[in-house]
């Protein structure tokens, strides 16, 4: 199968075009010669299919920066029989640079200069024809949001992959000495095809800048609007959650149980209480993730993630983060999973590995039901804000302490010099494409983990069949008793031992589990917690519940977004270790002054 | 006309590049982002508490900071 490669800088629509070529019928695959996957779809050209490939966006072909090695190394073990260039038409002047770079490879290239809707608002005039000429390249003006100029650009294509792709010279990195070449020659074109008028007139973003970028309204205003994307998230989202368990929850009991009956009880737990609750549990992230992201894009589309880098950046350079970083942990405060996969936007692996060692010590909303109910069991209506605040303040306290000792080891090596692009309007397209894909990933990436891992916490809770399910007879009972000696110096008991071993699954199931494990529920589980447990045993409990491992599902997204079992190992150890120090120095702490 | 880093620019000054004293990958992105000697590069904006600073170079917005700021000198028009 014949593939072309998208190949352009940041910010050139060069994802929009490609989701216009495959209509979002991607993949995310691997290819030979390099480490991070890519996003492909075949479609049908003329009468042959092909296979299109997102590169990653790129500044300079001999550049440093991971994504530019990521494209080097493609480019060197899979030449493609076509390159499609996107350039962004208004930013022609310096993004020739990068054709001209492509062009002494010998590539069979295509020219497409995006965003023209852009550039004529501008007054950006190009004469495609003459540039045409002067670079011996097929040239295309196109607006990949709007679609006009596709047909042309589509035609060209099919074209140009009649012919064979000349062959690469062999030595990709050539000598810098000829990038002044390149220098003349992009005068040269320049001059003879491109009119740029001596000042830009996008008034809107300069005003809106003025307003979003001002020294003392900026921040406040950037705040306001995480509020309202945060709400919006997970406040649209909670009744879809709801919807989804309830209707899981019907096909539960009209068609599975009554369908399952026959079999051995032990194969209907198994079945409904290990496997399909394994399902529900993936089914409830899936309406915060296509949200999330549908907000996400908005954000980011707009142009105005790039402003939250900027207004943030004098405090999160400190902490070896960017601004974006910044918005991916505050979102991680309603759930950690799409936060996660959210640092995508980041470029610099390495920054983004320090983002992601940071968002689970978010106290996200799952865990908030597991302290609403402790803190109303143990403590009195007024004391409850203030412990619950003080918990927002350890997980804020613990995040900023995580970034700033692991700072170091995943050091930042790019240079840290983002572009502002145009503030734009984000089509609907754009934004449900986005939710679709983000969702398709999750589920493809995750499911299988989270089931299994689902599965297993049963059978550790229910086996042997002789014991009474999570009872301390039980595997996970004995775990509970083997861990008893951790446990112990942080005040937590065997029984809340094994509620802890369910709330690896889900912090969400902790309060079903007690449910379970004390034969209670509702008041009256509250009641039995709070005549069995003293306020300092209750709130060392929830500082453990605060920082070890969120879920199953934050786990399964940190391995498949890092794509390093060493990085997730290291994620989880620290959040327990950091969980036992934490319970144990409060635990001793309020012993010792007497509590 | 003076010579001096680009940090020191005021926000609605303009200046000419004379040259870019950077680690390579910076220089390479610095380059490919439209800076070059003899470009025109306009002072934007200044985030407060010693935050990045917004540029303009043709017709791309920038935001960079200020370490990276002092390593462009510039001509004041």
């Amino acid at each position: 199968m014949k593939r072309i490669a998208l190949l352009g800088m940041p910010n050139t629509g060069k994802s929009t075009l490609f989701n216009r070529m495959t209509g979002g019928a991607a993949r995310v695959g691997n290819w030979p010669g390099i480490t991070v996957e890519l996003l492909s779809g075949k479609i049908l050209l003329g009468n042959e299919m092909v296979e299109i490939i997102d590169l990653p966006g790129i500044y300079d072909l001999h550049g440093f920066s991971d994504d530019e090695q990521v494209v080097r190394h493609f480019l060197h073990d899979n030449i493609p029989d076509l390159a499609l260039v996107v350039l962004n038409t208004s930013q022609i002047e310096r993004q020739i640079s990068l054709l001209l770079q492509l062009k002494q490879l010998n590539m069979n290239l295509v020219v497409v200069l995006n965003m023209s809707d852009e550039a004529k608002k501008f007054g950006i005039t190009v004469d495609v024809k003459k540039m045409s000429g002067l670079l011996e390249l097929p040239i295309f003006l196109l607006s990949a949001k709007y679609g006009t100029g596709y047909q042309e650009v589509q035609h060209a294509i099919t074209k140009a992959l009649r012919y064979p792709t000349p062959g690469m010279a062999e030595q990709l990195r050539t000598q810098l000495e000829q990038d002044e070449h390149i220098e003349s020659e992009m005068a040269r074109v320049l001059k003879h095809t491109v009119q740029i008028p001596a000042r830009l007139s996008d008034g809107l973003t300069e005003k809106l800048d003025g307003v979003l970028l001002h020294p003392w309204l900026g921040l406040p205003i950037f705040f306001a609007v995480m509020y309202m994307v945060f709400q919006g998230v997970f406040l649209f989202g909670q009744p879809f959650q709801e919807g989804i368990a309830d209707l899981l929850d019907w096909f539960r009991s009209v068609a599975l149980e009554p369908l399952l009956g026959t079999l051995p009880q032990y194969m209907q737990g198994l079945l409904l209480d290990g496997i399909y609750n394994g399902v529900t549990t993936v089914a409830a992230f899936v309406p915060i993730i296509v949200l999330f992201f549908l907000f996400m894009a908005i954000v980011e589309d707009s142009g105005y993630l790039s402003r939250a880098a900027f207004l943030m950046d004098a405090l999160m350079s400190r902490l070896g983060l960017d601004g974006r970083g910044f918005v991916m942990l505050l979102m991680g405060f309603g759930c950690n999973v799409p936060a996660l996969m959210g640092t995508r936007v980041m470029r610099s692996r390495a920054m983004r590995l320090l983002t992601m060692m940071v968002i689970p010590l978010s106290l996200c909303s799952a865990r908030l039901q597991v302290f609403i109910f402790f803190t109303a069991a143990l403590f009195s209506a007024k004391a409850a804000p203030v412990v619950l605040f003080s918990l927002y303040l350890f997980s804020f306290t613990t995040a900023i302490i995580t970034a700033l000792i692991f700072k170091n080891q995943f050091k930042n090596t790019e240079p840290f010099v983002l572009e502002l692009p145009p503030y734009r309007f984000p089509t609907a397209r754009q934004m449900v494409l986005r939710g679709w894909l983000e969702v398709r990933h999750f589920l493809r990436r995750a499911t299988k983990f989270i089931v299994a891992g689902v599965v297993v916490v049963w059978l550790l809770t229910n086996l042997p069949s002789s014991a009474v399910p999570a009872s301390a007879d039980t595997y996970a009972g004995m775990i509970g008793s083997a861990l008893h000696p951790f446990f112990a110096p942080l005040g937590i008991n065997e029984q809340l031992t094994i509620a802890l071993i369910f709330g690896f699954i889900a912090k969400e199931i902790v309060i079903g589990a007690l449910a379970v494990i004390y034969s209670l529920s509702g008041d009256e589980l509250g009641n039995a917690i709070g005549l069995q447990l003293d306020w300092v045993q209750a709130y060392s409990f929830m500082l453990f519940t605060l920082l070890y491992t969120p879920c199953l599902a934050t786990i399964a997204t940190l391995q498949s977004e890092s794509k390093q079992l060493k990085f997730t190992a290291l994620s989880l150890a620290w959040s327990l270790g950091l969980a036992w120090v934490v319970s144990f120095a409060f635990y001793q702490g309020a012993r010792a002054l007497g509590y | 006309m003076s010579a001096t880093t680009l940090a020191t620019l005021h926000p609605g000054e303009t200046a000419t590049i004379v040259s870019i004293q950077a680690e390579e990958a910076l220089h390479l992105r610095l380059l490919a982002l439209g800076f070059r000697s003899g470009k025109q590069i306009e002072m934007i904006r200044k985030a407060s508490f010693s935050g990045p600073l917004q540029v303009r170079v043709g017709t791309t917005d920038v935001m960079l900071r200020r370490v990276e700021a002092a390593k462009i000198e510039v001509h004041k028009a």
